[in-house]
């Protein structure tokens, strides 16, 4: 099958690969790169755990062709990091209890730093929106909700 | 931030008050691989070569397959092999074979017909994903559709379709019977003697614990001629166990890696893709995933098996539940899976936790072509509790009494004889039910505000097994004969009776099916292996120690299956009073009617696990 040569930037490192024509940006991005930060959830770009940011927009990355990021940028979970330091957001959710079995939680990663970047003080009702896309099944949106607030500088907010 | 209240007043001089980290925020151990995404869940294992494997499934609930044509899909580029019936070297098995419970069911690739929508019939391996779901989709599969059955009821018709040939008469045995019976007491006397019947049919539907993550496995050839499988599972040797047997393979040369589940939530104990993807990995020689997609996930995924619940209450005018019934459907889908256990589980939980002094239950585990159900979750107790709580409050409605009143009034308290005959300890019901009352603000009778589940439990009446009736009814293909009464319970068709306090009665266990699998009670603190207790009539002692205890079923929740007619037994001194001098004598020994105290060795439970909170 004819493979495409797609270059693009991969957590802020040049990156070169071949990709086969019509695979996705999921496979490509695990099997072929190494980055198995992003997550197989749905394959139907229901439940968000293979969100990555696209020139800082979050997108579905199993339903994103790869040959379709060719001079991008792309960043996931597995380059949340600075170097030994953590973000403020991973941060956040570990002190947050904001994740149980760990599976969601590259896409809710993901999802809650485009809206911090693009808006460094969302409201709660902003979060929300945000990780609407993100399906979570063992902890419950509460505590990722205010993880993501806690990151944000802001107190948990909670409304009783 | 935390919502977590104590009520330490609650049973304050039980407990030591040493709570070091319950209630005070902590860090995950593993949530620093989460938030970095470097969390190895099964996929994420990378190997050089890896095929892919996918299944041809059935369209239909139930249809017997003619032929299979796959010579098209054989000639598709990148088709490694095709996995067909022949190549399964043990091609079935029922889950909890494992413990010696039930007959082997279900085949891991159906050989002659399917009885659900997504029943593999053909596997497929090849080099990429996509090429092994173009080859899938060009299989060519000849079937003969049957009748199908989905309801549980419809499925206990004598004109039923059969769905399940090890099973044909769609219910699973409980020895001689067609289902589980539970036996309290007289009920139907005791509706005799009630101001108000109160009836009700509750209803649940399958659910499916939909995890993040699909179910799948990887399997690779190691060095020494092992296989490496790496796995979603949540029950690591019981899938290695599963895949030993279904490879007819030692277990010795499986190495199983799990321990990071996507998410599980009971669905995946099922143990059915690691077998495929060690398959695979045997007939390639290399490695091979097996993975669900998500519709695979939602179809063909075992999910919490529905229940229906006919429930008969018999209530004095002041409030008093005298007698409860249950009839329960418990809808195992296709294979046994772990339904069997389920509802012994929940029959043994009935009639919830309440002192009734008359229960009476028949529960059916029942066959149909829907998806096997498995595990979820408190599966085979929270579809009965739903009913039973649904039931509670149109109880209350009849009798014209406050819900929660109704409740602490009916509620089990310490000591407190179940119908699973063992006495109630630990009971919290009553302070429930207060807590409640006074954040909901709702009022309560004074003295159920002063109510306590260590008061006033564990003395006559409450203390004590009634005198039960018992009956024949429901023996294993009756159904099917048409020859049943239609009572279906107790009652005028009775024909036995077990005197006051006849508690316990030797069990005997099936035979285990393979050497291997005979228990070495020596290693649980045994140390007279007795030959095994034949069955023995009602002694008026019950033994405190069954001679062959068998782990397996420790509680087994139909007391009176034993002699068709029971002898008549002597009268008897309440149970309780014999039981202290047996209990000195038998020592260490394991005790099931006395409450764990520490240092006793309780088979298959950790020495270091011990129930002392209150004796």
């Amino acid at each position: 099958m004819a493979k495409k040569p797609v270059r693009f930037t991969h957590n802020g490192r040049e990156t070169a690969i071949f990709a086969e024509s019509g695979s996705n940006l999921l496979d490509v991005l695990r099997r072929v790169v190494g980055d198995l930060s992003p997550k197989y959830g749905c394959g139907q770009g229901t439940c968000g755990t293979c969100i990555v940011l696209i020139d800082g927009e979050p997108h579905l990355s199993c339903l994103t062709l790869a040959e379709t990021v060719e001079g991008r940028k792309v960043d996931t979970t597995g380059g949340l990091q600075n170097g030994p330091d953590l973000h403020p957001l991973q941060k956040a959710f570990m002190e947050g209890f904001s994740a149980q079995c760990g599976y969601c939680t590259p896409g809710m990663l993901m999802a809650a730093k485009a809206l911090l970047d693009r808006n460094p003080r969302p409201t709660r009702e902003e979060v929300v929106e945000a990780i609407s896309g993100n399906l979570c099944r063992c902890t419950g949106y509460d505590p990722i909700v205010d993880a993501i607030l806690d990151a944000a500088g802001q107190t948990s907010g909670r409304v009783a | 931030m935390s919502s977590i209240e104590f009520r330490k007043d609650l049973f304050a001089d039980e407990r030591s008050d040493n709570l070091n980290e319950i209630g005070k925020p902590t860090i995950r151990q593993d949530i620093l691989g989460h938030v970095t995404g470097r969390t190895p869940f099964y996929d994420d294992h990378l190997f050089d070569g890896l095929l892919h494997m996918r299944c041809v499934r059935s369209p239909h609930h139930h249809a017997r397959i003619r032929s299979i044509d796959f010579s098209a899909a054989g000639r598709m580029p990148g088709v490694v092999r095709i996995v067909e019936v022949k190549d399964v070297p043990h091609n079935l098995n029922t889950l909890l074979s494992l413990l010696n419970f039930g007959r082997d069911d279900e085949p891991l690739i159906a050989p002659q017909k399917v009885a659900y929508i997504g029943e593999p019939v053909l596997a497929i391996i090849a080099e990429t994903e996509r090429q092994a779901r173009d080859a899938v989709a060009a299989v060519r599969v000849s079937w003969e559709v049957l009748p199908h059955v989905l309801d549980v009821e419809e499925a206990l018709k004598p004109n039923a379709p059969s769905v399940n040939d090890i099973y044909p008469n769609n219910t699973f045995d409980y020895g001689p019977y067609d289902h589980q019976k539970l036996r309290f007491g007289d009920v139907e006397r005791a509706f005799q003697q009630a101001d108000h019947i109160v009836e009700g049919e509750y209803q649940m539907s399958p659910i499916e614990q939909a995890p993040m993550e699909t179910c799948g496995a990887i399997a690779a050839p190691e060095t020494n001629d092992r296989y490496v499988c790496h796995t979603s599972t949540q029950a690591l040797f019981f899938s290695l166990s599963t895949t030993a047997k279904l490879m007819n393979m030692a277990s010795s040369r499986l190495h199983f890696i799990g321990g990071t589940v996507g998410g599980g939530f009971g669905g995946k104990v099922d143990s059915i893709v690691e077998p495929m993807a060690v398959l695979g990995a045997v007939l390639t020689g290399r490695p091979v995933k097996f993975m669900w997609d998500r519709e695979e996930e939602m179809q063909v995924g075992a999910p919490r098996g529905a229940e229906r619940w006919r429930i008969k209450d018999g209530l004095t005018r002041d409030g008093r539940i005298i007698a409860r019934s249950f009839t329960g459907f418990f809808d195992a889908g296709a294979y046994i899976r772990l339904s069997s256990y389920a509802v012994q589980k929940g029959t043994g939980h009935l009639p919830g936790p309440y002192s009734i002094p008359n229960v009476a239950a028949n529960v059916f585990m029942v066959f149909t072509n829907r998806t096997p159900a498995t595990a979820m979750r408190g599966f085979g107790i929270t579809g009965v509790d739903f009913a039973i709580e649904c039931h509670m409050d149109k109880g209350a409605e009849a009798v014209g009494m406050n819900p929660i009143d109704f409740h602490i009034l009916n509620a089990y308290r310490d000591g407190d004889m179940k119908a699973h005959r063992r006495a109630a300890k630990n009971a919290a019901l009553i302070e429930c039910c207060q807590v409640t009352a006074g954040k909901a603000g709702w009022r309560i009778a004074p003295d159920h505000a002063q109510a306590s589940s260590l008061i006033g439990g564990g003395a006559g009446e409450r203390a004590t097994i009634p005198e039960t009736v018992t009956d024949q009814i429901g023996r294993i293909g009756e159904r099917r004969r048409e020859n049943l009464p239609t009572a279906p319970y107790a009652g005028s068709t009775a024909r036995g009776r077990v005197a006051a306090g006849a508690a316990k009665q030797a069990v005997v266990a099936a035979p285990p099916q393979h050497e291997d699998m005979a228990v070495d009670l020596a290693r649980f603190g045994f140390s007279k292996p007795q030959a095994r207790a034949t069955r023995q009539p009602h002694s008026a002692v019950p033994p405190a120690s069954p001679s062959s205890p068998r782990p397996q079923q420790p509680a087994p929740p139909a007391p009176q299956s034993s002699s068709p007619v029971p002898p008549p037994a002597p009268p008897q001194t309440p149970a309780s009073a014999p039981r202290a001098p047996q209990a000195a004598e038998q020592g260490q020994g394991y005790r099931p009617e006395e409450p764990f105290q520490q240092g006793i060795k309780r088979p298959g439970v950790s020495r270091f696990i011990s129930g002392t909170r209150r004796r």
